[in-house]
C-alpha cells in the first residue's frame, strides 16, 4: 500500500527544527561542561619549533592547553586513522606531532571554563616555526601532475580518432577550489560519563564511521564510546570523514576527565575538506553528421601531500555519449594543503561541467542544436561495461525540460536575443550521477497499540531521511505516519554506512521494507493461530499490513487487527531487526540523469549576469517524497548557480593561505541571485534496480547546472568563459 | 578576541573623557564592524566605551533647512525616515544598497563612517599589512588585489573604503559634526576620510578623544534626479567593486548642477570638482557623462587583478548619470540593474 510513498509528505522533523527543539552537536548540555578553542598553524609547511602556552595558562578560567607535546596517547599506525571513506595515504592526525602540513592545521586546543575565555587565551599561545619551502598553486605545479586513476579502460584509439575528426574541439576548463559552508558549524560535545565512558555528540554524516574511528584512534572498546548525531545542519560531503574537532574534543575529555565541547569557527572550517580545484581538459572529435568518434577527458586535481583524494571527474561521457573511441585520466598534484573531500556530486559536478561546456562548443562548431547533438550521440548503454541501464529516461528529460523551458523558441545565433539593455542567453546541459545502494539494517519495534519505532544508525543530514523512513515504514506496516517514530544516527543502532553518494534513500527504504516483512511474518504467525482465523494457511507473500491489520492482499476484508493478533498471542511488542543487502546485478548500469535549461540576462556594458530561469528535468526512478525531493533539486540548482557565478576559495600562494575564509567574501548566491526554478520529475519506472524503483536524489540536482549557465552566457554574449566562476570582470574582458 | 574593559558613557562629555583617558579604547555603537574585527584579533581595544544609549538618535531640521542626523540613528531608520525618503532619496538608496537588513538595523550612522576596509590582508593577522601593522608591508600590492583601489593609492596601501552610505553623503555635500576634548567642530564629509599616504593605519581625520555627534545634510537633496548604482559580485550582500552616487539638477535637458561620488575605487569616496564643473551647463547626454567619467578617473592606476575596475567605473558613472538624468534611479529592491 502506498499511502505515503510518492507523496509530498512534510518533514516529520520540521517542527522540531523550526522551533529549536532539535538539538545539534554543539547544543547538548552536560554537567561541568568546558570548552575548547582551536589554535591553528599560520604557515603551510614546516615544523613547530616551540609552542609556549605560559601566558595562556595564566588566563582565569583556562584549564589546560593540549599540544602534540602533552596530549593523551593517540594511535601511531595509519590503519587506526583510516575511516571507512578514507582515500589512499596517511591520514591527518591532529596534535600528533610537530609537523605542519597545511595552513590552518590545528596545533593546540585551549580548554577553559567558558568559550570566550578559551578564545581569548588562544590568542596568547606563542608559536615559533621552522618554515620549509612549499607549493599551493595547482596551475603553477601542473607539470608535476601524475596519473592516479583511469575511471574507465580506454576504448579504441582516441588520440588517432581525435586527430582525424571532421570537427574537433579541445579545451581546458578550470574549476576552482570550493568549500561546503554548511550552515551548522562543525562541533563536538564529548560527554564524560560517570563510568568513564564517552558519549560523543558530533556533527557527522556517519556515526558508526566516527565510532569505529575513535575506537581505533584512542584504543577503546566499542562499548566505551557512543557517537550520536541526531540532526545535522548540512554537510554536503564535508562530514563523511571524521573531522578533527571530534578528535580534539575526545582528547580534551580524556585529558581532563570531564565533558568538553569544541565548536569550530566559520573561518576554521576552511581548514577542513573542500572540492579540489581541477583543470579539466576535454577533447571531442565528431564526424560531420554530428556523431562522436572520440572523447578524451583528463582532469588534473589538487590533493594534499599525505593523501591521494581522487574522484571520477572524467568518465561520465561513457554513460552519456556514444563514441567508439575514448580515453579518460585523472591526475593529481600533491601540494601543501589539507586533503580535499567529497562535495555534492564529487567528480561529476566538476567533470560534467567541463564535458557539457565542451559539448556546447562542439554543437556550435557543428551548427547543431545542443539537444540535437546530444540526441545524435545518445547512448543506451554504459559503454565502459557495455551494459544496458536499469532505466534511462534522459531523452524524456530533454523533451519535458525543453517543452517547459520553451527551447523551441530559441534563436540559435549568439547575441541574437535581447530584452532592453540585456542580452538574453539560453543554454542547456545534461546531468548524470550514479544510483548507488548500500547494506543498511533497520530495527522495528511494533507495540500492540499500533505504534512503531523504526531505528537505524543512518544520518539525516537535512535531506529528509527521517521523513522517508517514516513514510516507507507507515506504508509497509499499514499504520498512519503519526504512529511511526524514527530514531537515527546513534552508533548503537543498527548498521548503516555514511550518508552520502545519494545512496541513503534507496538503502534505508529497502531496509525498512525488509524489517517490516519480518514483523509481518511474526504477526501472520500470531494471527494464523487464532481460532477461525481468516488468515489460516495464508502464505506470507499473500498478506499485507493495511489500516492497522494484517490482511490477505487479494481480499482486505479477510484481516486480523494488529492489536488482536498480538493480544491473542500474548505479545506486547514485536521487535525485528533486518540487514538488507541488495542482490548483485552485473547485467545493468545504474544512473540518474537530468537535463538542465538556463536563461541568463547579461548587462554586457557592466558585465552583470542574472540567472533568470532554470528548468531541471530529472529522471531518478521513483521519487519517495515529491516535496523533499523537489527541495533537494532546488538546493542543487541554487548551488549550481553559485558554482557558475560565485563560488571560489581564493588562496594567496605566497603565503599558502586562504584569503576569503568567511561567508562575507566567499560568495554563494543570495535570494537576489535566485529567480524562477522549475523542477520536473520525469516518470521513470525501474523494474531492475530495486523493489521500489528508487535511485536517490542527493547529487543529481547540481550536476549540469553550472554548464547550462555557462552555455547560456555564451549564447547571450558570444563569449566562452572556461574559467569558473564567471565573474563580471571575465565578461568585461 | 582579547579581554577588554567595558564602560558605558553617560553623556557625550563622558565619552570624550573616557576616550581621551585611554589611547587603546574604542567607541562601540552598533558594533557591526568592530566586533567582527575583534573576533579576528585585528582590533584589540583595551576598553570599549558603549555610546549606544547616548541621546544622539534624532533627525531634525535646522533653521536654514538643513537636516541634522544624530550619530546613533540606525542605518535602517535613516533609510526609511520620511524626510530622507522625500528629500534625500539618494542617501536612502545608498544605505539600502549596503549590508543586509539585520546589519542595517544594528549599524549606526556614525559607525558607518568608521567602518574599516575589507582588504583580506587587513583581516588576516598572519600576513603583512601596513594598515593593521604599520611598516609591515602591503600584501595586496602584489597579491590578491581584484577589489582594491585605483585612485588615490600610495606605495603603502591600496585598500578601499567599503561604505555605501559615505558615497551618497559625499555627493550630497554632507558635514560631519565632531565633539572632542577641545570643543566642537564641523568638517566636510569629503575631508573626513583620508587617503592612505604614508599613514594608511589612520583612516579618518578624527583626533584623539573625538567623537562623531551628527551628520548634517545641506538643504538641497537632489530628490528629482539621482541614482545610486552599486556593482558587485552578486546582486545583494556584497561589497562594491564600484559604486556611483549621482545627483543632477536639470533645466530641461541642460545640467545646472551635478554631483558624482564613486565608491569602491579609493580609500575614501571619490569626487572630482573638475568633473562636476565640466557637466554644468552641458546637455545630459552620454558624451558629456563619458567626459565627466574620464575626468573623475584621471590618474587611475591598477595592479595585477583590478585593471577591469577602471573601465567598469567609467561605464558605471555613465550609466548612473543616465539613470539620474532620466529620473529612473536604480532600485535597491529589484533583482535587476536598470
Amino acid at each position: 500500500m502506498n499511502a505515503y510513498i510518492g507523496t509530498p509528505t512534510s518533514r516529520v522533523d520540521g517542527r522540531a527544527k523550526v522551533t529549536g527543539a532539535a538539538k545539534y552537536a554543539g547544543e547538548f548540555p552536560a554537567g561541568g561542561l568546558v570548552h575548547g578553542f582551536v589554535v591553528e598553524a599560520t604557515i603551510p609547511c614546516g615544523r613547530i619549533a616551540t609552542i609556549d602556552a605560559s601566558e595562556t595558562l595564566k588566563v582565569k578560567g583556562v584549564l589546560d592547553v593540549l599540544t602534540h607535546a602533552n596530549r593523551p596517547p593517540l594511535a601511531d599506525k595509519d590503519e587506526a586513522w583510516k575511516d571507512e571513506v578514507a582515500p589512499e595515504g596517511s591520514p591527518f592526525r591532529p596534535l600528533y606531532d610537530d609537523k605542519i602540513k597545511f595552513n590552518g592545521q590545528p596545533i593546540a586546543l585551549v580548554i577553559a571554563e567558558d568559550w570566550e575565555s578559551a578564545k581569548f587565551a588562544a590568542t596568547l599561545v606563542r608559536v615559533e616555526y621552522e618554515q620549509q619551502g612549499f607549493a599551493t598553486d595547482l596551475e603553477g605545479e601542473r607539470s608535476k601532475a601524475a596519473e592516479k586513476d583511469r575511471p574507465h579502460k580506454p576504448r579504441g584509439d582516441a588520440a588517432a580518432a581525435l586527430a582525424r575528426a571532421d570537427v574537433r574541439h579541445e579545451a581546458d576548463y578550470v574549476i576552482p577550489t570550493e568549500h561546503h559552508n554548511p550552515m551548522e558549524l562543525y562541533a563536538t560535545t564529548a560527554i564524560w560519563e560517570s563510568d568513564g565512558k564517552l558519549t560523543i555528540y558530533d556533527k557527522t554524516q556517519g556515526v558508526q564511521n566516527v565510532h569505529k574511528f575513535l575506537c581505533t584512534v584512542f584504543d577503546k572498546k566499542p562499548d566505551d564510546i557512543r557517537v550520536v548525531s541526531p540532526y545535522v545542519g548540512g554537510a554536503f560531503g564535508s562530514g563523511l570523514r571524521p573531522q578533527y574537532q571530534v578528535v580534539l574534543a575526545t582528547l580534551g575529555a580524556l585529558a581532563l576527565k570531564r565533558s568538553v565541547r569544541v565548536v569550530l569557527t566559520r573561518q576554521q572550517m576552511y581548514g577542513l575538506g573542500y572540492r579540489p580545484m581541477t583543470i579539466e581538459r576535454v577533447g571531442l572529435g565528431a564526424k560531420s553528421d554530428g556523431t562522436l568518434d572520440a572523447v578524451t577527458h583528463e582532469a588534473i586535481a589538487v590533493t594534499s601531500r599525505y593523501e591521494d583524494f581522487a574522484r571520477n571527474d572524467t568518465g561520465w561521457a561513457e554513460q552519456l555519449y556514444s563514441s567508439p573511441n575514448s580515453r579518460f585520466s585523472h591526475k593529481l598534484v600533491h601540494l601543501d594543503v589539507s586533503t580535499p573531500c567529497d562535495m555534492r556530486a564529487p567528480g561529476a559536478a566538476s567533470g560534467v561541467c567541463a564535458l557539457e561546456c565542451a559539448m556546447d562548443e562542439l554543437s556550435v562548431a557543428l551548427k547543431l542544436d545542443p539537444i540535437e547533438l546530444r540526441l545524435k550521440c545518445y547512448s543506451d548503454r554504459d559503454q565502459s561495461e557495455n551494459l544496458p541501464y536499469t532505466s534511462k529516461q534522459l531523452h524524456e528529460c530533454y523533451a519535458r525540460g525543453a517543452e517547459a523551458f520553451g527551447w523551441s523558441r530559441r534563436s540559435p545565433a549568439p547575441r541574437s536575443m535581447r530584452d532592453g539593455k540585456e542580452l538574453v542567453g539560453w543554454g542547456m546541459a545534461t546531468g548524470v550521477w550514479e544510483a548507488l545502494q548500500m547494506p543498511v539494517a533497520v530495527r522495528i519495534v511494533l507495540t500492540s497499540n499500533g505504534h512503531a519505532e523504526v531505528s537505524c544508525a543512518a544520518s539525516d543530514i537535512g535531506t529528509g531521511t527521517y521523513t522517508i523512513v517514516a513514510q516507507v515504514a507507515a506504508d509497509a506496516l499499514g499504520l498512519p505516519i503519526e504512529n511511526i517514530s524514527v530514531r537515527l544516527a546513534d552508533s548503537t543502532l543498527p548498521q548503516a554506512p555514511v550518508e552520502g553518494g545519494s545512496w541513503m534513500a534507496a538503502s534505508s527504504a529497502h531496509a525498512v521494507l525488509a524489517a517490516a516483512e519480518e514483523v509481518r511474518k511474526e504477526l501472520l504467525g500470531l494471527a494464523g493461530k487464532m481460532p477461525g482465523s481468516p488468515l489460516a494457511g495464508a502464505e506470507l507473500a499473500d498478506t499485507a499490513l493495511i489500516d492497522g491489520s494484517i490482511a490477505r492482499a487479494d481480499d482486505n476484508s479477510r484481516a486480523v487487527t494488529i492489536a488482536d493478533a498480538m493480544r491473542h498471542g500474548g505479545v506486547e511488542r514485536i521487535e525485528k531487526e533486518k540487514l538488507n543487502q541488495f542482490a548483485e546485478d552485473k547485467k545493468h548500469a545504474r544512473n540518474t540523469h537530468s537535463a538542465v535549461f538556463a536563461e541568463v540576462r547579461v548587462d554586457e556594458e557592466l558585465g552583470i549576469i542574472r540567472v533568470t530561469r532554470i528548468v531541471s528535468a530529472v529522471a531518478a526512478g521513483r521519487i519517495l517524497n515529491t516535496k523533499t525531493g523537489r527541495s533537494q533539486i532546488m538546493g542543487g540548482v541554487v548551488w549550481g548557480i553559485g558554482m557558475a557565478l560565485h563560488e571560489e576559495t581564493v588562496m594567496d600562494h605566497r603565503f599558502g593561505r586562504i584569503m576569503n575564509a568567511n561567508i562575507a567574501e566567499y560568495h554563494i548566491p543570495v535570494n537576489a541571485d535566485v529567480h524562477d526554478i522549475d523542477v520536473i520529475f520525469v516518470d521513470e519506472a525501474d523494474a531492475h534496480i530495486n523493489k521500489l524503483g528508487v535511485k536517490g536524489l542527493g547529487e543529481i540536482g547540481i550536476v549540469g547546472v553550472p554548464a547550462s549557465i555557462a552555455n547560456a552566457v555564451y549564447h547571450a554574449t558570444g563569449k566562452r568563459i572556461r574559467r569558473f566562476p564567471i565573474t563580471l570582470d571575465k565578461v568585461l574582458d | 578576541m582579547n579581554n577588554f574593559q567595558y564602560a558605558r558613557a553617560t553623556d557625550v562629555a563622558d565619552a570624550i573623557r573616557l576616550l581621551a583617558a585611554d589611547l587603546g579604547a574604542k567607541l562601540i555603537a552598533g558594533g557591526t564592524n568592530l566586533i567582527d574585527l575583534m573576533k579576528e584579533n585585528v582590533e584589540r581595544p583595551s576598553r570599549l566605551i558603549d555610546i549606544s544609549r547616548l541621546p544622539l538618535r534624532n533627525v531634525e531640521e535646522t533653521a536654514d533647512g538643513s537636516l541634522r542626523i544624530g550619530a546613533l540613528v540606525p542605518n535602517s531608520d535613516l533609510a526609511y525616515h520620511p524626510l530622507i525618503e522625500q528629500r534625500y532619496p539618494l542617501l536612502a538608496s545608498a544605505i539600502l544598497a549596503g549590508a543586509s537588513a539585520q546589519l542595517r538595523n544594528m549599524a549606526s550612522v556614525g559607525g558607518n563612517l568608521m567602518q574599516r576596509t575589507r582588504c583580506p590582508y587587513f583581516y588576516d593577522t598572519a600576513t603583512p599589512c601596513n594598515k593593521r601593522n604599520p611598516g609591515s608591508g602591503c600584501s595586496a600590492m602584489d597579491g590578491l588585489n581584484r577589489n582594491h583601489a585605483i585612485l588615490g593609492t600610495s606605495a603603502a596601501c591600496i585598500a578601499t573604503n567599503p561604505s555605501d552610505m559615505s558615497v551618497a553623503l559625499a555627493a550630497l555635500g554632507a558635514l560631519v559634526h565632531i565633539a572632542g576634548p577641545s570643543g566642537e567642530r564641523t568638517i566636510a564629509l569629503t575631508d573626513f576620510h583620508r587617503l592612505p599616504g604614508n599613514t594608511p593605519h589612520v583612516d579618518t581625520n578624527l583626533g584623539t578623544g573625538e567623537i562623531i555627534t551628527a551628520i548634517e545634510l545641506p538643504p538641497h537633496g537632489f530628490a528629482q534626479n539621482y541614482s545610486y548604482l552599486k556593482i558587485r559580485d552578486r546582486m545583494s550582500y556584497a561589497f562594491a567593486l564600484v559604486s556611483v552616487a549621482a545627483a543632477l539638477e536639470l533645466e530641461g535637458n541642460a545640467i545646472s548642477g551635478a554631483r558624482v561620488a564613486v565608491g569602491g575605487v579609493a580609500h575614501k569616496p571619490w569626487r572630482s570638482l573638475e568633473a562636476e564643473t565640466a557637466l554644468r551647463g552641458q546637455a545630459a547626454t552620454p558624451d558629456h557623462f563619458s567626459h565627466a567619467a574620464d575626468l573623475l578617473l584621471q590618474g587611475a592606476t591598477s595592479r595585477s587583478h583590478n585593471g577591469f575596475k577602471v573601465e567598469l567605473a567609467r561605464r558605471a558613472i555613465v550609466r548612473t548619470l543616465a539613470q539620474a538624468a532620466n529620473a529612473t534611479p536604480q532600485s535597491q529592491a529589484h533583482k535587476k540593474i536598470a
